[in-house]
């Protein structure tokens, strides 16, 4: 009976999900410093509208998701990125 | 004990190339007057904004890195509202790792300019 089991084939073999770890860009390249002056580097780290992602979806660790905050905002505030927008990407 | 800042400015676009370099100098030698040092200075032009500030949808960025007293950023901020010309500034002090970077860059900038 236990040699049956193996015979079962699916038509379509199902999906079975790996979950991909996320881990934190930041550590992991060794970045100490996130700039403000790069808003296509920033953009990685907001949605379409311009609102910056949350952590359980960037995986950013919660040290370097502060300085992203902090950058993203300073780049705002010098009209580098938009506060609100459709369609950014 | 001096710290280490980092100040953009926007200014109008309304302005000439020549009304622009005198805003550049009147403000560097604000820091240097006031016993500042100008460790780095850039200039990234004309510049679309990405939204628009007093109705303007452009403006003349500069970027300026100096060593000075605490006290002297709130004359530098009270000099950036008064002048008119300034439509949007950021100032702020760089903690040791974004002085290790901007290093960095600064020498990246350097090497471009070598290159060419």
């Amino acid at each position: 009976m236990a040699s049956n089991q193996s015979e079962i084939r699916y038509l379509t073999p199902p999906t079975v999900e790996v979950k991909k770890k996320k881990y934190c860009r930041f550590k992991k390249n060794g970045i100490k410093y996130v700039d403000y002056k790069d808003p296509e580097f920033l953009k990685k780290f907001l949605n379409e509208q311009g609102k910056i992602l949350p952590r359980r979806l960037t995986g950013t660790s919660l040290k370097y998701q502060r300085k992203v905050a902090q950058a993203v905002k300073r780049a705002r505030h010098i009209a580098l990125l938009p506060y609100v927008t459709d369609l950014m990407k | 004990m001096f710290n280490q800042y980092e100040t953009v400015f926007i200014a109008t676009p309304v302005l000439s190339e020549a009304q622009f370099k005198e805003v550049v100098t009147k403000f560097s030698n604000l820091v240097t007057e006031n016993g500042g040092e100008i460790l780095h200075q850039e200039d990234w032009g004309l510049k679309k904004l990405a939204y628009p500030i007093q109705k303007k949808s452009t403006g003349f960025y500069h970027l300026l890195e100096f060593k000075a007293d605490p006290s002297f950023i709130e004359t530098l901020e009270i000099m950036y509202r008064r002048d008119e010309r300034i439509i949007r500034f950021l100032t702020f002090r760089l903690d040791k790792y974004a002085a290790e970077y901007s290093e960095k860059r600064r020498k990246k900038v350097q090497a471009k300019i070598e290159e060419k």
